[in-house]
């Protein structure tokens, strides 16, 4: 019988093997699982021996894909069978099946535990084995001191107690506080002296684990690390078979370093001159041999060594050699080597001082550029995106752009925004700039996204002196065969602009101009047209008087787009061609844009709105965190002047930011004149809605603002690394991110505890709550309304044992929001809380958010999260009752736009009237019962302060139909245009998507609920029916 | 919407392995960090797909969803790791040499080390160790991963020492076979 059991086993392969296509082989697999599962439906008394062949058939068929939930509570009762191979097999089918998170695998831990406390050896093994591989929190907290014990006693044999080490160390990763600190670091330095390579090698990976979580209780461990390692190197005492190719253990060598780099710096002389000593050895003694395995080890070793040797902080001199081993690196044939090379420098970029001797292999790296492996040309992309400066933009740029028209289609875009973002940030002067954005668009146009070319016309229109030469350029670019769409936008955008400036030159009069765009209209989609409509406008106004003819081929197609089917081109039609008969009036409708105010750059948007965290960081990361040391192109803002213009992108770095910025150089803005003069009357003006600041100031701070847009956000390199990767799979992408978080979570960030939109909510409707929270750090919030001012205090809380440093809280305010932040210091001492009070003053109606900047250092490992601020619109109401007496002359009163604006919502959110009212309450619109004589509709009162409204009445009516809760009308009216927009727009989107803090007790079922609870379908209570196998 | 970067703190160092033969079969699945089903699903999809479609002579790593693949092909077998972006990658990459020699000297006692790279050899290899991860014996895979993988650590580098413990599993496997079989003929005897 045993036999035919392991028999049917290999029927039941070979039959899958023979399968001719999927089809078959899911018949096959089907009728198996249907096998299987009235076996374990029926059959109550199978034997252990019985279960085992099932759950081993279960394992192959998950292998090949298919769904085996229903079989799960088996393969976990097996693991309490009595006999070795039954155990052997429940517990390896249970780890390959279950993750952490299963329910059944907590019902599993005492059986666990008795294996791992009782005497028998190889059940020890298979306890801590799956322990390690994937025990929980729950594990952690019930296990953890019986895994030490077994870590720790001397009659367990090694086999047992590097198990052990490995198991504890995944316990403490899952929750730190099962080691207790003061405990171990004896123990640690201990289990450090192990002869054992086995155990010593599991030891060392716990104790990387627990460094780098807080290195000062284990100072003492350090010269045991440098021993291991000397010992390693010269090869004393390591036994034959843990020498890998000729090396001593390359892993345990790697690891040793590894944890040495947790350790701040090494203070004993003479432990720091053996270290040194080692490290020498290792960069002088690699060399790249034939063997590809023995090459790698010894590489593996000699890449950590660099990075020690960084962290160290060597002399220039060992760095220089270190550069030029790299600069070696890269040009030899091993592609490994190559890429690692490459990888390596860009790091060293930002640890240390050594970009000048970088920059000698520049060549090399424009090489790597064309290197056959695209992942040896993208590190080779990102390495001359860090190592671009001021002295070297021009030529990196160029090279970027050449290589552009040969470069992999997944790699386009990226390079295309990198190209941007440097010609940008090091342009020498602004008219390179836009022979670069030009270029770009031009050579690879499909790949420059809307941003880059919105960029360099708010670049041309706040910059007079560019004009000329810009409109110039776009004249010459529409003068080739075929040109991109975007060409075609963006010049048409630029001569509808300023060829009136061009006038005199040869093939650039309005007819010229004209009749050259016009020649492109029949090539372009709908999204054109409308800009060039208004392009023939402003070609007509600035033609004034107009030539007949000219006046009439325009008006001729205004006219042909009158009944456009797309309303946009309609409607820009009409307009134009009433406006164009009013004859020198259009002058004033249609004068040049004015220069763009600041405003949120739509990169940064982009980035706030991907929710995907950072994939590809080595540049960007670099970038982002080396920008302070840059030459950041702004122009120079004397602080003297009284308080910094309160613009939406200004910074308000605490501590240290504002002198760096003030130091920034201009050098980007040398062209533009007269900054320094005009700075003092640009705080009031700007960006409010209709007021347009005129002053040139005003590109600065803007043009700060998108620079660090573009820098920050890791969103952007997101996308482009992922089209690598999944090439066609277009709009499904944002849902594939979403649907593998977790992968990218575990792999580099520190998880956020709880939903951080959630809490955001959560804080809009009350004063005070936890703001953000993950292992580390929490931060608090308690807020103090009145009239337009607010008082926010950040709690900052470390919850650690060790103090959190690097610390910086940095506010990006919106325009209406004047916002001060105390000082925040830069270290959290251990288990303590600093309070950080931010002063707010409303100065206008708006529905911007401010967002926090907030990021620490962690060990070695930074961690940066930007939080939305509570300090939202409802914020600045206050309730008011209001009679029928004085409301209904109020209401009149308000007689129309742009005062009084009317909207009809669709897609609104299935509430009834008595939850929309508790809803407007709640964000402090008092609903008024019984002012609206008809019961579908509700009207509410509130009043809105801010320091240009001051206290402003605000009403609300909101008419519902009683058979479509999905839409309604709503009107909304207050005494300044500004506000009533945005408290319209406000309602709207509380309508539209309730927070999820206030929903309703579900009115909307939640379909994803569903696949979490299928094992319970198994039986009523899936809790009670494995109790009983077990 | 909020993004919260990067960092590497307390996190595994080897999130899963994955073995997946040239037509995209699994053979081998390991997860240390807890990915759902759904996740494993979208994972093994995505990764064989991109991993199959590269050509040879490219270096063995790929930056992937914001963690590392370590990848090496052994004739028609091929074999991932996927780290963390700084972790070492090299060092990886040998542990998935120290595995595959480990399940070589197992799975074919006649192999030697150093003709690894010979031709026959690996495709000798490739043939056992396909059938092997195909067929009855295939846990083994598992359990001498076991032994070289823990918490996504390597927890041991010598060889010698892996099969010796292999070697005491399967022994204690047999012992009971053997019980299990006498017992069931003393019950068939009795039964008689």
């Amino acid at each position: 019988m045993a036999l035919s059991g392991m028999r049917g086993l290999s029927v039941f392969i070979s039959d899958i093997r023979n399968c001719q296509n999927k089809e078959q082989e899911r018949l096959r697999v089907d009728k198996e699982l249907g096998n299987i599962r009235t076996r374990f439906k029926n059959e109550k008394g199978l034997t252990p021996y019985e279960k085992k062949k099932y759950v081993w058939k279960m394992l192959y068929i998950y292998m090949l894909g298919y769904d085996v939930d229903f079989g799960h509570m088996e393969a976990v009762s097996l693991i309490s069978a009595p006999k070795y191979p039954e155990k052997q097999v429940g517990y390896i089918v249970t780890s390959s099946l279950l993750n952490e998170n299963h329910d059944f695998l907590r019902l599993a831990i005492n059986t666990v535990r008795n294996d791992i406390v009782g005497r028998n050896e190889t059940f020890q093994c298979l306890a801590l084995t799956l322990v390690g591989n994937i025990g929980g929190r729950d594990f952690a907290e019930s296990l953890a001191p019986d895994v030490q014990k077994l870590l720790i006693s001397s009659s367990c044999r090694p086999l047992v107690r590097k198990k052990a080490a490995l198991c504890l160390l995944r316990l403490f990763r899952k929750n730190p506080d099962v080691v207790n600190v003061d405990g171990w670091s004896d123990r640690m330095a201990q289990l450090l002296d192990e002869r054992d390579l086995g155990v010593l090698t599991s030891s060392m990976s716990l104790f990387v684990a627990l460094v780098s979580n807080n290195h000062e209780s284990y100072w003492s461990c350090l010269p045991k690390c440098v021993k291991t390692l000397e010992r390693l190197a010269r090869n004393q005492d390591i036994p034959q078979e843990y020498t890998y190719y000729g090396i001593p253990s390359p892993w345990l060598q790697v690891k040793t370093m590894r944890a040495l780099q947790y350790f701040p710096t090494i203070e004993d002389p003479n432990t720091r001159r053996s270290l040194f000593e080692v490290l020498q050895r290792v960069l002088m003694g690699t060399d790249v041999v034939k063997n590809v395995n023995k090459n790698n080890a010894s590489h593996a070793v000699l890449f950590e060594a660099l990075a020690l040797v960084m962290h160290l902080d060597a002399e220039k001199e060992m760095m220089s050699q270190c550069v030029a081993l790299l600069g070696k690196f890269i040009a030899v044939r091993e592609p490994n080597i190559r890429y690692l090379g490459l990888e390596n420098m860009t790091r060293m970029l930002m640890v240390t001082d050594v970009q000048d001797i970088i920059k000698r292999h520049q060549a090399q790296i424009i090489t790597s550029l064309k290197d056959p492996d695209i992942s040896i040309r993208r590190r080779a992309l990102d390495l001359l995106y860090g190592m671009c400066d001021v002295s070297n933009a021009k030529d990196i740029v160029e090279e970027l752009l050449q290589y552009l028209a040969t470069a992999d289609f997944a790699m386009r875009e990226e390079l295309s925004l990198k190209a941007a973002i440097l010609a940008e940030k090091f342009a020498p002067d602004l008219s390179w700039y836009v022979d670069v954005i030009l270029q770009l668009i031009d050579k690879a146009g499909d790949f420059v996204s809307d941003d880059i070319w919105f960029r360099v016309v708010q670049f041309v229109t706040n910059n007079e002196d560019l004009q000329p030469y810009a409109a110039l350029k776009a004249r010459e670019y529409l003068d080739k065969p075929a040109i991109h769409e975007t060409m075609v936008k963006v010049s048409a955008y630029l001569l509808g602009e300023y060829s009136h400036l061009l006038a005199r030159r040869p093939g650039c009069s309005p007819k010229e101009i004209f009749s050259i765009i016009h020649e492109k209209l029949p090539t372009v989609s709908t999204s054109t047209i409308p800009i060039l409509l208004s392009t023939y406008a402003k070609i007509l106004m600035h033609s004034q008087p107009p030539e007949p003819e000219l006046q009439n081929q325009i008006w001729a197609i205004f006219s042909k787009y009158e009944s456009c089917i797309d309303a946009e081109i309609q409607q820009r039609a009409v307009e134009y061609f009433a406006l164009s008969r009013k004859g020198a009036a259009l002058m004033d409708i249609l004068a040049e844009m004015p220069k763009f105010p600041e405003r949120q750059s739509s990169l940064i948007k982009k980035a706030e709105d991907t929710e995907a965290d950072t994939a590809e960081q080595s540049a960007i990361k670099f970038r982002a965190q080396q920008q302070s040391s840059n030459a950041l192109v702004v122009t120079d803002q004397s602080p003297a002047n009284g308080t910094p213009p309160v613009s939406q992108l200004s910074l308000v770095k605490i501590p240290s930011m504002s002198s760096e910025v003030r130091s920034l150089s201009a050098g980007l803005f040398a062209s533009c004149k007269d900054h320094n003069t005009s700075e003092q009357g640009v705080t009031q003006a700007n960006g409010t809605l209709s007021v347009v600041d005129p002053q040139p100031s005003s590109s600065s701070p803007g043009l700060l603002g998108d620079l660090l847009a573009i820098e920050g956000p890791p969103g952007v390199a997101v996308q482009s690394e992922h089209n690598l990767v999944s090439g066609s799979e277009g709009a499904s992408d944002a849902e594939d991110a979403l649907a593998l978080a977790p992968v990218g979570e575990q792999a580099n960030t520190v998880q956020p505890i709880g939903d951080i939109a959630e809490r955001f909510n959560a804080l809009c409707l009350k004063d005070s709550g936890v703001l953000y929270e993950d292992p580390y750090v929490q931060i608090g919030i308690k807020a103090e309304w009145r009239v337009h001012h607010g008082r926010l205090v950040l709690f900052l809380g470390n919850k650690n044992t060790a103090p959190l440093v690097s610390v910086q809280a940095l506010i990006l305010p919106p325009t209406h929001l004047r916002l001060e932040l105390s000082l925040v210091p830069d270290t959290i001492p251990p288990r303590a809380q600093v309070q950080c009070p931010l002063e707010v003053v409303n100065l206008r109606p708006s529905r911007d958010v401010a967002v926090l900047d907030f990021s620490y250092r962690f060990g070695t490992n930074v961690v940066n999260v930007k939080l939305r601020l509570p300090a939202v619109l409802n914020k600045f109401l206050q309730p008011i009752p209001v009679s029928a007496e004085e409301f209904f002359p109020q209401w009149r009163s308000l007689s129309g736009p742009p005062l009084k604006l009317q909207e009809v919502v669709r897609g609104v959110r299935p509430m009834s009237l008595m939850e929309m009212a508790s809803l407007f309450n709640s964000f402090r619109l008092m609903v008024c019962p019984g002012l609206d004589p008809n019961a579908n509709n509700l009207v509410a009162s509130t009043t809105f302060y801010s320091e240009s409204t001051r206290a402003m009445l605000c009403l609300v009516r909101v008419e519902t139909d009683p058979a479509d809760r999905s839409q309604l009308r709503m009107t909304v009216a207050s005494g300044d245009p500004t506000l009533t927009f945005e408290l319209k727009e406000f309602i709207k989107e509380q309508l539209v998507s309730i927070p999820t803090a206030l929903q309703p007790p579900a009115p909307v079922p939640t379909p994803q609920a569903q696949p979490t609870t299928s094992p319970a379908a198994v039986s009523s209570d899936p809790g009670a029916m494995l109790a009983g196998l077990l | 919407m909020h993004i919260v970067v990067l960092t590497l703190l307390l996190l595994l160092q080897i999130h899963f392995v994955l073995l997946i033969s040239r037509q995209g079969k699994v053979r081998l699945t390991k997860w240390y960090s807890p990915y759902s089903q759904k996740e494993r699903t979208k994972v093994i999809r995505e990764l064989s797909g991109l991993i199959l479609s590269l050509g040879p002579k490219l270096c063995n790593f790929l930056l992937w969803r914001g963690v590392k693949v370590v990848y090496k092909r052994y004739a028609s077998l091929y074999f991932c790791m996927c780290i963390n972006q700084d972790d070492n990658e090299l060092e990886v990459l040998e542990i998935v040499h120290h595995f595959v020699e480990i399940l070589d000297r197992y799975f074919g006692s006649v192999c030697e080390l150093d003709l690894i790279f010979n031709f026959h050899k690996v495709f000798y290899l490739d043939l056992l160790l396909s059938r092997a991860l195909q067929g009855v014996k295939s846990w083994q895979a598992y359990y001498i991963l076991d032994e070289i993988l823990i918490a996504g650590e390597l927890q041991e580098s010598s060889k010698k020492t892996v099969a010796r413990l292999i070697a005491a599993q399967d022994s204690l496997v047999e012992t009971a076979k053997e019980q299990a079989s006498s017992l069931s003929n003393m019950i068939a005897q009795a039964t008689k």
